[in-house]
């Protein structure tokens, strides 16, 4: 829609935002003129050579020769995942020790995913506390957090800043409460959450260890450790999962559905889902606090992502539980292997609703396994969630041919490759751990695919590659709602299929849409 | 409390609104509470400022909006610069929250010689904080050479550990831009935990282009020729394009824009400014420490503007107009005469719709006064507002738009803003992503005023229409008919 010809501006009556408004000739000028008289330009022959530089073999070698720069790494730091795991928890306040800077990334970070609020405090250190440590930070942040926020409990994790200066958690909290900042039974778990160690499923894995043995080893000192007293219980870890809300319910749906008697240790899908009603929940769901003392007793724990729960599940393996662990099931096989496992740790068979649950998706893949058969993909994103999607992107026919983690290390490599070599589908891929992004761009197009999955920033890779994007991950910024669907179950696995089907039938329908030059085969039945 | 509506309303709302700081100071621990007294306040017509401290530590433990110095510098004042690298120099963190989340829009072919929404990280691992990280970021400047051979230069923003474990970024920076030809290579000190929030990132970033940038211009000689209208257009970030819609005004009416700060900005255009005739400043709080510096070292003058809203449009075209001469100054009537009928229209059909409304306000920079205005082109009052990191010459650049009696809240704890926005009950909440959720689940509308919810540009005549259109879409929205079900009483 152009401006008036008159005005050459705005026009009341249809309001040109970003979109259109900068494509008009007034602007192009105004954006030329700049470009030649004062930005002192890059000719664009050179730009273009370069670009055309970038996209080859031998770019790709010195690309995957650095060492000391990372470029769009697909990582966050360990305090996000410290605060996944907290929110989970029953009118429970994350409290990071460090400079408040850093909350206010975690707070932002949260909400353009969810598009929820994200209720997170810090202790607001500053040049005093690095030269002072963050003592008295403390003991004021507790005792504010408390009066203001009325939390249930207050989970403190680090920043990098407090790590560096040594800061010791237990210590200061047990300073404070002497102090009268809380009181003496308030409960207070911590975890140590350096930012410059693993990525945000470590941080993830150290609060949830860090406050079940907070409740189970006698919450700092204060009173005796628990005593295992086994029950006919399970209990369930979800991970640092971006569809929490979606999964979480599935998962919940799935075990009352089989009778499983269950805990969920941290269930934020409530908090990250709030009405609006006219009321601002801050906190809302979430496993209560009598419920971590009382999951010691379980007779099992089950983790549906390995890697975010590592220290976690090796903790509550010391304590006499046994201990099951997957890596986020998504699809028929992966969602099989753990509706079995649940029947045999509990002794409750699969209800035959859930088989013909099982049998859908399998009717949904017979279907149209076709339009994905022998497809190529790419994909990357956090370990656990690399492999759901690569098991299933192999059940589907489809072929992986680069898999990335820039969080995954040796063992997730090795898993991965297990996956790969035990189907046929599987023999042209690579897996790359501890690569970026910018890895990405060489891989694809050194050796393209036909589709990309991969969060919102991979959008940059669909733009310079040509690559079409499944968003599948975290984060997702720029799409709405998808975390309130599942990707784990049979369900799970129909909402990944469908999200893969559509962006291939969009990609058929772009290629065959020109008239009278490819529309023949712009079919409407697919 | 009387609240008879006939008797001196200003009187009422200025009892009211002491009555609520009282009430909402309440729940602090006493010492908190005599902190944040100092921060909450009404405006006093006649005062010299709006009677709140500012620019002190907040507390800890209570959800400041506030971010560090590190956002100031990265994600505020050189992350835009565009034909530039800029590495988050440290653990991966704060880089990545921070890329591409500002909507800092360019012209550029990115990760070739346009480098804007990309995130370059040196991703410390335990060794680099034990053993230092010198050598590594010596390396990635290195690598990033080789990699990307078109970037015009390069800064270092250092995250927290950088300053504690003592790296000497100085002295990389330095040896590489000798091994680089004389490359543009900047270190900057804006590690998180320096200063209060991330006015002082602001403040290091732009003594950091002093330093590095029109320091070391100063003296060489350059083609470049001058005009009398020269003039460059300082702290507009782009946001959505609003520098844009900014500058083809200033075109328009004459002048030469040399360059951008920094939205779309290039190094060039940072190297040249201090040959322009005058600096026209929009965000004060971040850019007023560079200006003041071409002021006394080139002699060049500055002068502050707002282009948010007609009336302020035509007062600021007129107030930068004033130091050109008379065909400026026809150029600057003309514009405004240009744009009216638009205005005129836009005003016609949005403001009986927004008429009356009352928007209570919390953002950075100029925001919190500067869209006042423009909410009083379209019937609306602001009835209360306050900065996450202004200082006190913000709040008394602030006395200039609010009226008697407005509530006034700095550094606002989200425990205040809530129980304001409850008492108050505005039509229209206008704040940041960490706020919009919190307020429209209460069932207020909300527009984010830091990203303008990725619509935008709100700058200039041409941003006016997509404000006036935005406000009315929040407003006027049908879902908040709808927040409480039909079997519940109505609020």
């Amino acid at each position: 829609m152009e401006t008036t010809e008159k005005t050459k501006s705005q026009n009341a009556d249809n309001v040109l935002d970003h979109f259109n408004l900068f494509r008009q000739p007034q602007y192009l000028q105004m954006f030329e003129k700049k470009k030649c008289e004062f930005e002192n330009p890059v000719p664009a022959e050179e730009v273009e050579k370069i670009r055309e530089w970038t996209k080859s073999w031998e770019y790709r070698e010195k690309n995957f020769a650095r060492e000391a720069i990372s470029i769009n790494p697909s990582k966050a730091c360990q305090p996000l995942g410290a605060i996944f795991a907290a929110v989970g928890f029953e009118g429970t306040l994350p409290f990071v020790h460090g400079s408040q800077g850093c909350v206010a990334y975690f707070r932002s970070h949260f909400s353009r995913h969810f598009k929820e609020p994200s209720s997170c405090v810090s202790s607001s250190m500053t040049e005093d506390a690095a030269v002072f440590g963050g003592l008295n930070n403390m003991i004021d942040g507790l005792a504010n957090s408390f009066s203001l926020y009325k939390p249930k409990m207050i989970a403190v994790s680090t920043t990098c800043m407090a790590e560096v200066i040594g800061d010791d958690l237990n210590a200061f909290i047990k300073n404070a409460r002497d102090k009268g900042s809380i009181p003496q039974d308030f409960d207070v778990p911590f975890a140590h959450t350096p930012s410059f160690v693993g990525s945000h499923i470590t941080g993830y894995d150290n609060m949830m260890k860090g406050i079940l043995s907070y409740f189970w080893d006698g919450k700092a000192g204060t009173v005796p450790p628990l005593e295992r007293k086994p029950v006919d219980r399970i209990n369930i870890i979800g991970g640092f999962d971006p569809y929490t809300v979606g999964n979480m319910r599935e998962l919940k749906r799935l075990l009352s559905l089989m009778g499983v008697n269950y805990l969920i240790l941290s269930d934020n899908s409530d908090v990250w889902d709030t009405p609006t009603d006219g009321t601002f929940r801050m906190y809302d769901g979430g496993t209560k606090l009598a419920e971590i003392s009382d999951a010691i007793h379980s007779k099992a724990t089950v983790s549906i992502q390995g890697f975010c729960t590592e220290k976690t599940i090796s903790y509550i393996n010391e304590k006499g539980q046994q201990t099951v662990v997957f890596h986020c099931p998504i699809g028929v096989r992966a969602t099989d292997a753990f509706l079995m496992e649940i029947s045999k740790l509990t002794g409750k068979p699969i209800p035959e609703e859930l088989e013909k649950e099982r049998g859908r998706l399998v009717d949904a893949i017979a279907d149209s396994n076709a339009h994905i058969h022998g497809k190529r993909f790419a994909l990357f994103g956090d370990p656990d969630m690399t492999l759901g999607l690569t098991g299933f992107l192999l059940e589907l026919g489809a072929e992986p041919i680069h898999v990335l983690c820039t969080n995954g290390g040796k063992e997730w490599e090795e898993k991965a490759k297990a996956l790969l070599e035990a189907s046929p589908f599987g023999k042209n891929c690579n897996v790359y751990a501890g690569k970026d992004l910018w890895h990405m761009r060489s891989l694809l197009f050194t050796e393209p695919v036909d589709f990309l999955i991969g969060n919102t920033y991979a959008k940059y890779l669909e733009r310079d590659t040509g690559t079409p994007l499944i968003r599948i991950g975290f984060p997702i910024f720029d799409r709405h709602h998808h975390h309130r669907y599942p990707i784990w179950g049979y369900q799970g696995g129909l909402n990944v299929l469908v999200w893969i089907l559509d962006k291939i039938f969009d990609e058929m329908d772009k290629n065959t849409i020109v008239p009278a030059k490819s529309d023949y085969s712009y079919d409407i039945i697919r | 409390m009387s609240l008879t509506i006939e008797n001196a309303q200003p009187v009422n709302v200025k009892e009211r609104n002491k009555a609520l700081i009282k009430e909402v100071l309440q729940v602090y621990p006493e010492k908190a509470a005599k902190k944040r007294e100092k921060h909450l306040n009404l405006y006093e017509a006649g005062k010299t400022d709006c009677g709140v401290k500012s620019n002190i530590k907040s507390l800890p433990g209570v959800m400041t909006i506030r971010g560090c110095a590190y956002a100031g510098s990265k994600g505020v004042v050189w992350g835009p610069i565009k034909d530039m690298i800029h590495i988050s120099h440290g653990p991966v963190g704060c880089g990545q929250y921070s890329w591409a989340s500002r909507r800092n829009y360019y012209i550029g072919t990115t990760g070739i010689d346009t480098f804007v929404t990309m995130q370059f990280t040196t991703d410390f691992q335990e060794r680099d904080i034990v053993f230092g990280g010198d050598k590594k970021l010596a390396k990635a400047l290195e690598e990033l050479q080789e990699l990307f051979p078109l970037n015009k230069g390069i800064t270092i923003q250092s995250e927290c550990p950088i300053g504690l474990i003592g790296d000497d970024i100085e002295a990389v920076a330095k040896a590489k831009s000798k091994d680089f030809g004389g490359k543009t290579i900047v270190p900057v000190r804006c590690e998180g935990f320096r200063g209060v929030s991330q006015s002082l990132g602001h403040h290091i970033a732009n003594d950091s282009i002093r330093d590095w940038v029109l320091e070391k211009m100063a003296g060489k000689k350059e083609e470049f020729v001058s005009t009398p209208y020269d003039v460059a257009i300082i702290g507009d970030y782009n946001i959505g394009g609003d520098a844009w819609t900014s500058r083809i005004l200033l075109e328009e009416m004459g002048l030469r824009v040399v360059a951008q700060w920094s939205g779309d900005g290039s190094l060039k255009e940072l190297e040249r400014t201090p040959k322009v005739k005058l600096n026209i400043l929009h965000c004060y709080r971040s850019m007023n420490y560079i200006s003041r510096y071409m002021e006394e070292k080139f002699g060049i003058p500055w002068v502050e503007y707002n282009f948010f809203g007609p009336t302020k449009i035509a007062e600021s075209l007129r107030k930068i107009a004033s130091f050109f001469d008379d065909k400026i100054k026809e150029g600057a009537e003309k514009v405004i005469a240009k744009y009216q009928p638009m205005v005129d229209a836009v005003i016609a059909k949005y403001r009986p719709r927004l008429e009356g409304k009352k928007v209570m306000l919390f953002v950075g920079g100029l925001r919190p006064r500067h869209v006042i205005g423009a909410y009083e082109d379209l019937g609306m009052e602001v009835i209360g507002t306050g900065y996450e990191f202004g200082h006190n010459d913000d709040y008394q650049r602030t006395t200039h738009y609010v009226k008697d009696g407005t509530l006034i809240y700095d550094d606002v704890t989200g425990f205040e803003f809530e129980k304001f926005v409850e008492a108050l009950q505005p039509d229209l909440v206008g704040s940041g992503i960490k706020e919009k959720y919190v307020f429209q689940k209460m069932g207020f509308p909300f527009r984010q005023m830091h990203s303008w919810d990725y619509s935008g540009p709100y700058h200039g005549y041409d941003g006016f229409a997509i404000f006036a259109r935005d406000m009315d879409m929040a407003i006027n929205s049908p879902v908040w008919k709808m927040t409480a079900a039909p079997w519940k009483t109505t609020k």
